[in-house]
């Protein structure tokens, strides 16, 4: 699968928690993610929900998604039009959660990727080229667990599917 | 590997998404070996019309599917089900809530996940886990007089960073840890997510046990490192030399000594939480607080951590106590701290705090407001001078 998006990048690049993806202000107490999307990264670059557009990428440093457990941290960037993440590593629970509901995150140095640069992602080659720059860098392996579960559409459509776990 | 998984828990910021995961998969009951519950602590009680849908809709599911709810008032999640006598010795515990890694104190292997793994983990009671490296952290000597498992937490956090050990298990061993009682165990289990650790496993000794008896479980089973166990990474910390820590905004590892930020004038101070909302830690407050009234123009906002230890506190002298010093008591459970009710500073304040996060923004305000996490000690020593204080600096009464 490829994905082909411009970029966003935010400052801090490193540590970009959940309560800065989505405020607790906003996430307990909408429970609709269209609505939610409106105020994703607000705290750090509040006029982003209105500038991303759908099949955007968002780029970062190291330790994407730390924090909370919020699931509504990748289920808000997904809602907002975000098709992927490019960072240099993710918190652990942020990381499965993604996957879990769809959004796809990959691994690679991202100091290279300029804000603004058209970049395009191949999943499954992992190959990741600035249409802007021409640069490119090859990503991490996606482990093959959450290449099934992005497959199947997150964890819980791939539970419907195969009756229980299917990972193995 | 898949893994059987003993019980599991949502709160009220999370439960919404797990409901509709499993009412999707058609879920009848938990198939977890010990249940599941869901607890009622982020906004309780209820600050708004569309919470009240929330709370509203896990009432209704906690009846139709007889899982049992902890409703307003009850506690912070993360102390009312180890009260609540679920975990034990050797579980495995997963939570939709980052600070479910608390019940490692308990030795058990807890950790906070996304809604959809647990919801999988309730409607199958299996989850998918890759099995952690560990990290040692052995802890020796004594600590000295104002100076404990706050201060060891946030001194670990700033070795390790804010993802020195995503994906692994961290394992606290040595005197100083030996020495210390459950409610600071917990503080330090707790806080291990913010290096982004998995579990924070505690051994079993006599006061585990102890406290797990007063809550009803009989400990079966136990699980430890044994000699030979190979760690991925080890820290030697030694607690004597171990001084009252604050983590400056806006970072958990952005840690200095307290007695270097004299001068910083805060406006409220809050004392409660996952981290350190227990008995210990509001009779620390106590301590340094009776007989005394916090500065004028500090807000000093104090959440238990469960009914219990409202309770407890009452009996104790130590409510009355913070109560006369000018404390503001707020019910039980999360408190002010993830920024939905009860406590939203003002722009261009500055809070002292004994909770375990200081992102911009967390409290509810990101206009120019600095949180600085602290010990409860810390934070009532602030909290009387006005200012960001070293505790050893206030003479008890």
């Amino acid at each position: 699968m490829i994905i082909e998006g411009r970029v966003h990048r935010f400052a801090p690049n490193d540590d970009i928690n959940t309560d800065y993806i989505i405020s607790g202000r906003y996430k307990f107490k909408i429970d609709d993610m269209n609505e939610l999307a409106k105020h994703v990264m607000e705290d750090i670059d509040p006029g982003f929900a209105s500038r991303v557009a759908q099949g955007d990428v968002i780029v970062a440093g190291r330790n994407f998604g730390c924090g909370s457990s919020r699931e509504q941290a990748p289920r808000a960037l997904k809602a907002a039009g975000v098709a992927a993440v490019v960072a240099k590593s993710y918190a652990r629970i942020f990381y499965r959660s993604a996957f879990n509901i769809g959004l796809p995150l990959v691994e690679c140095d991202t100091d290279w990727i300029g804000k603004d640069d058209i970049i395009s992602i191949d999943l499954g080659t992992g190959s990741v080229i600035s249409k802007t720059t021409g640069q490119s860098a090859k990503a991490t392996a996606i482990p093959k667990t959450m290449q099934i579960l992005l497959a199947d559409g997150g964890l819980i459509p791939h539970l419907k599917k195969h009756n229980g776990f299917a990972l193995e | 590997m898949i893994a059987s998984v003993d019980y599991c828990m949502s709160q009220d910021g999370t439960s919404t998404m797990m409901i509709r995961e499993l009412e999707s998969l058609g879920f009848t009951a938990p198939k977890t070996v010990k249940g599941m519950a869901m607890v009622i602590d982020h906004n309780s009680p209820c600050p708004s019309v569309e919470v009240a849908k929330i709370h509203s809709k896990m009432r209704s599911f906690s009846k139709a599917s007889s899982i049992p709810l902890f409703d307003i008032g009850e506690g912070v999640c993360h102390q009312v089900i180890p009260e609540s006598g679920k975990v034990s010795p050797g579980d495995l515990v997963v939570g939709a809530d980052s600070h479910t890694c608390t019940y490692g104190a308990l030795n058990a292997c807890a950790t906070g996940l996304g809604s959809a793994d647990v919801a999988a983990a309730a409607h199958t009671g299996k989850l998918w886990f890759k099995v952690p490296h560990s990290i040692q952290i052995a802890v020796a000597g004594k600590f000295s007089d104002r100076v404990g498992a706050k201060d060891l937490a946030l001194h670990a956090t700033a070795v390790l960073t804010a993802d020195g050990a995503t994906y692994k298990s961290i394992e606290y061993t040595g005197e100083a840890v030996q020495s210390l009682e459950m409610d600071g165990r917990f503080t330090l289990a707790n806080m291990s997510v913010e290096t982004g650790a998995k579990f924070c496993p505690f051994a079993c000794d006599s006061k585990t046990s102890a406290w797990l008896a007063l809550h009803g479980v009989m400990v079966q089973g136990t699980v430890f490192s044994d000699e030979h166990a190979v760690f991925e990474k080890s820290l030697d910390i030694d607690a004597s030399a171990l001084v009252p820590k604050v983590a400056r905004p806006h970072a958990v590892d952005n840690v200095c000594d307290a007695s270097t930020l004299r001068g910083v004038q805060i406006q409220q101070a809050f004392l409660g939480t996952c981290t350190n909302g227990r008995l210990s830690d509001l009779a620390s407050a106590a301590t340094i607080l009776k007989g005394r009234r916090v500065k004028t123009g500090v807000r000093l906002i104090v959440a238990p951590a469960s009914r219990a230890i409202l309770f407890q506190a009452m009996e104790a002298g130590v409510a009355s106590a913070l109560l006369k010093a000018g404390a503001t008591f707020v019910a039980p459970g999360c408190g002010p701290c993830v920024g939905t009710h009860a406590g939203i500073p003002s722009d261009g304040e500055n809070v002292v705090s004994t909770a375990n996060r200081n992102f911009r923004g967390r409290m509810g305000n990101n206009k120019d407001v600095g949180i600085y996490l602290a010990s409860p000690e810390t934070v009532a020593a602030s909290a009387l001078m006005g200012e960001i204080t070293d505790p050893r600096e206030v003479q008890s009464r």
